[in-house]
């Protein structure tokens, strides 16, 4: 970091003094957890009572759990923490943030902290599709928690009405272009994507299903101007440009759900963690499903991870420990996934009765599950939020028509060489 | 009695001292000490995992004149200058003409004039958004009644920075127009009588007689509109994000970005330096110029 | 023609006017009325106080206001102890460096804080005032405009009254505090206007210092709770916005002449 490295160190110092005359005073450990919230809901309640079920069984456990934006947000808030010696055991932090997180040399891996066999089997208990972000130089330095794939809300009245049969959402990219232009009239459009906010995400979905992966496993090299990844951008052009069924410019990302909700789209790409909203919400019968595929189908996995940092005391490291294994244990996580939409984190949380009575009544939250066979590692590199902005920019200059796909995508392509040239 | 005041003198010294310790410590810690600790760290690389930090000397300035974005953002700010301060200098004098003059609701115009000004940016950004958001905001409502398309006016790149600068300039022109509005107020009544009688229009008057009188308050207020146009960014962080493309980002926003998103403290130092120099110029301005004119008691 | 001017003056200024106020007008509606009432304008809907109900539980405002109202004092506080001092000796106290002293202060006011954000936020944490209001405050204290505002008021104090009290016997401090600040309440009170507005109003260096909602004031909070990803909806946003601004708002609209005056003495000379 730019800041001074002595001044952190007597800080932390400092603090680590400060902490354990606080803990003997107490007897119990204080963590204190940031953590981000990206799609729509008042869902700082749900994780403010899933921790008060935690301090009640750990009563020697005090959580200061702090809501602090969006992912980009909450990496600001707990860098600066950390930076100026404030208190910062764990946090939900993007699952893409990780190589970064290990560069700057404040995180530990989960190897390092679970030594038991029983800790081992849980590390183990996860789907392994949302483990890939966090398993950087054959370890693990994140553990899934809020995590989603993208996937496609329509509204099943419309369909109706456009003689479309409800039960079938487009499967490839012909169909939704055609299903769309049967939804597309007057002020409803066919379809959004939203390209503020995460626009690499649903590139990302759309260049998979391509056929073409942004990026090389290493964090080091990518592929915005490989020919695929030009074609899967003109694409998405075309959806606005040639067949009129999606608006031109950018299509918000926060307001969108709000759109869908007031039918001002018949279909929707957006994070599986609006689904719970979206239900309370909808005045419409509507459907949820995978997205289509051209060459196969495809979606990035998303969302954010726990992560443990270094600077801090084993029995911190403990007790955050085991806030984590609460707060993902099968039990928690199909809460979780009920009151939001997020996926259940593991094959166990599918395995809970509440889990299996809420999917067996509402069967659109199984999808982002489903689709984790077709999903791949979200598109992370080396000082991944400049590349990421890079990459954004191109999209967002492509689709409103400031600069062709081609040349977008080869300036982003360009940055991100000079970008990670130092880390090679 | 020389004795008494040599003492005297001394005295005065120690108090004057005294008075100013507190303020100056804190004018060291807070601003000259940072200017000089800005300079210093960007002159060196960012330390990581892989290199640690060292002295690079300029490679942080020449990095950013390499860089598009910076370019970009650059460019941008100018513009946001460029048309800010003029129209919403303009705009202030209208109001102070029109607020100074016998109209009908003057009180109800005073403050509807003057009411941006106690807003919060952040607050003013909320409402603005009402107006800019496609399809369900004010502005496409009503250009929909004219049979006009939506317009994403945040969401392009054509619009973005115009739709910035106009919440810039509805929070600033109220504001300067009190400054207007104090100095017509000192303008003899006996100088509009004399152009009376002379059978010189309004237009001439306002011309030849009430702008020159208030030149020296326009360069004040031009001084001021230059450090807004710095320092007014916090619509930002809600209506666009310095988005979509880089177009619409100023630089303190990428000051701001460089080191708290992409935690790139030496490059967002280099930044800083520059607009130091920058707002170094426009003080020099200020004394140099403008204070022949208008001078401090 | 020149018997319509007027007229036309006044529809110029009217229109102008209604224009300036057409955002907090629209808020204010959209506050009022369900969220699709609002976006469609829906003129005759029923008005409900849901949004600000909606508003008021989604974060902590009460914690919000108490922080931004300890903040505005506590800088204010600060702002007034050392504004005075610096501000008498400059000018009342004669001391050798006075003039150049004076010109490093007025140079800070192109020292922008607001640019200083990276290495003033490296100094807060160094002093341990990371996520504190202290650390809100404290580099705003020493603020050179008010110095300088002060100077001009302690100039303007007749040198007879000070000359007359130091003859009962007055110390420094006793001139100063006896004398010389009574008289410059106008200042006191025209700079207070314009610090708590400024303060209440400031957000970006809040924003980098403060971490919790325990510290977090206003428009920290209402950014927060107004980002897209919280899914708020634009009514409930205008609701929380205006609840927000409305204690400033109600003092100006109340006390509408004292503030053009004091952001008129704070600006002008």
């Amino acid at each position: 970091m730019g800041f001074s490295k002595t001044t952190g160190a007597i800080l932390s110092g400092a603090t680590a003094i400060g902490l354990s005359l606080s803990a003997a005073a107490k007897a119990e450990t204080e963590l204190t957890m940031y953590y981000p919230i990206a799609v729509g809901g008042a869902l700082t309640e749900v994780v403010d009572g899933i921790v008060a079920d935690f301090e009640v069984a750990n009563p020697d456990i005090k959580v200061n759990a702090i809501y602090s934006g969006n992912y980009d947000d909450t990496r600001v808030r707990a860098l600066s923490a950390l930076n100026s010696g404030e208190p910062a055991q764990l946090a939900v932090m993007f699952s893409i943030d990780a190589y970064d997180l290990i560069e700057q040399d404040i995180i530990v891996p989960f190897d390092d902290v679970v030594t038991s066999d029983a800790d081992k089997a849980w590390l183990n208990g996860f789907y392994p599709a949302l483990m890939a972000n966090g398993q950087i130089e054959g370890k693990t330095w994140g553990i899934p928690f809020q995590r989603s794939t993208i996937v496609a809300y329509y509204n099943k009245d419309m369909f109706r009405d456009a003689g479309l049969d409800p039960e079938k959402a487009p499967t490839t990219w012909d169909e939704m272009i055609s299903m769309g232009k049967a939804l597309t009239k007057g002020d409803t459009y066919g379809i959004m994507i939203p390209s503020t906010g995460y626009p690499y995400w649903m590139f990302q979905a759309l260049a998979i299903q391509n056929g073409k992966e942004l990026m090389a496993g290493d964090g080091l090299t990518t592929y915005f101007d490989d020919p695929k990844v030009v074609e899967t951008l003109e694409f998405w052009q075309s959806l606005s440009t040639e067949h009129d069924i999606m608006p031109t410019g950018t299509v918000e990302w926060g307001t969108l759900r709000q759109a869908f909700l007031e039918g001002q789209t018949a279909m929707m790409w957006h994070s599986t963690g609006n689904l719970t909203a979206v239900k309370k919400n909808a005045s419409f019968d509507f459907g949820v499903a995978m997205l289509p595929g051209n060459e196969r189908l495809g979606s990035p996995t998303g969302g954010g991870n726990f992560y443990l940092f270094k600077d801090t005391t084993d029995e911190e490291k403990e007790a955050a420990m085991k806030l984590i294994q609460f707060m993902t244990s099968p039990e928690q996580a199909a809460a979780w996934s009920i009151a939001t939409g997020y996926m259940g984190v593991s094959p166990a949380a599918y395995e809970t009765e509440a889990l299996k009575s809420y999917t067996a009544e509402f069967p659109p939250a199984l999808v982002a599950r489903n689709q984790l066979e077709h999903a791949v590692a979200e598109f992370s590199t080396f000082e991944t939020a400049r590349v990421r902005d890079g990459l954004n920019n191109a999209i967002q200059s492509a689709l409103t028509g400031a600069k062709s796909a081609q040349d977008a995508l080869s300036e982003a392509q360009a940055s991100a060489k000079r970008l990670l040239a130092a880390y090679q | 009695m020389s004795k008494h005041a040599n003492l005297e003198r001394r005295r005065q010294a120690i108090y004057g001292w005294l008075l100013l310790t507190p303020a100056a410590i804190l004018l060291s810690t807070f601003a000259f000490y940072p200017s000089l600790a800005t300079l210093f760290s960007s002159l060196f690389s960012r330390g990581t995992r892989r290199n640690p930090a060292e002295f690079v000397g300029g490679e942080n300035y020449s990095d950013l004149f390499a860089d598009p974005t910076f370019w970009l953002v650059v460019k941008n700010n100018l513009f946001y200058a460029g048309i800010t301060i003029p129209v919403s200098i303009f705009i202030a004098l209208a109001m102070a003409l029109w607020a100074n003059s016998k109209i009908s609701a003057r009180g109800f115009v005073r403050t509807a004039y003057f009411t941006p000004t106690v807003l919060p940016m952040i607050a003013a950004a909320n409402l603005w958004l009402f107006f800019y958001t496609p399809g369900l905001g004010v502005l496409d409502q009503i250009g929909a009644l004219f049979g006009l398309p939506s317009v994403n006016w945040l969401g392009q790149p054509e619009t973005a920075l115009w739709a910035i600068i106009i919440v810039t300039i509805w929070k600033e022109a109220g504001f300067f127009m009190i400054f207007y509005l104090a100095a017509l107020q000192t303008i003899p009544a006996d100088l509009k009588e004399a152009a009376d009688i002379e059978g010189a229009s309004r237009w001439t008057y306002t011309r030849r007689i009430v702008l020159p009188l208030l030149m020296p308050t326009t360069l004040f207020i031009m001084v001021n509109a230059m450090i807004n146009s710095v320092k007014l960014i916090d619509h930002l962080f809600i209506l666009t994000k310095g988005g979509p493309s880089d177009a619409s980002k100023l630089i303190l926003y990428y000051i701001w970005e460089m080191a708290f998103a992409f935690f790139d403290a030496p490059h967002a130092a280099a930044m800083t330096i520059m607009v130091l120099l920058v707002l170094g110029i426009v003080a020099a301005i200020q004394f140099f110029y403008i204070d022949k004119r208008t001078h401090y008691q | 023609m020149s018997r319509l001017t007027p007229y036309l003056d006044s529809f110029g200024a009217i229109l102008l006017a209604v224009i300036w106020i057409a955002p907090l007008l629209f808020a204010f509606w959209a506050a009022f009325h369900s969220t699709s009432d609002a976006v469609n304008f829906t003129l005759l809907s029923p008005w409900t106080l849901d949004n600000f109900r909606t508003a008021w539980e989604g974060a902590p405002w009460l914690q919000y206001f108490l922080n931004t109202f300890l903040l505005v004092t506590v800088v204010l506080i600060g702002q007034f102890i050392l504004t005075t001092l610096a501000g008498f000796a400059f000018a009342q106290v004669k001391f050798p460096g006075r003039d150049v002293v004076f010109i490093l202060v007025l140079l800070q006011l192109f020292i922008l804080p607001e640019v200083l954000i990276v290495e003033n936020y490296a100094m807060i944490s160094r002093l341990g005032l990371f996520d504190t209001i202290v650390g809100v405050g404290m580099p705003y204290m020493a603020s050179a405009f008010g110095i300088f505002l002060m100077r001009q008021a302690f100039k303007s104090v007749p040198i007879e009254l000070h000359e007359a009290a130091r003859i009962e016997g007055c110390s420094w401090f006793g001139i100063l505090i006896r004398v010389y600040v009574p008289l410059a309440k106008p200042t006191y009170l025209a700079y207070a206007l314009v610090s708590v507005s400024t303060h209440w109003n400031n957000f970006l260096w809040p924003l980098i210092v403060t971490n919790s909602p325990d510290t977090r004031p206003l428009t920290v909070g209402l950014s927060i709770f107004g980002a897209p990803e919280n899914g708020v909806d634009i009514s409930v946003i205008s609701a929380a916005t205006l609840m927000s601004i409305a204690p400033l708002l109600i003092a100006f609209l109340v006390f509408q002449r004292q503030f053009v005056q004091a952001f008129l003495r704070a600006g002008i000379k």
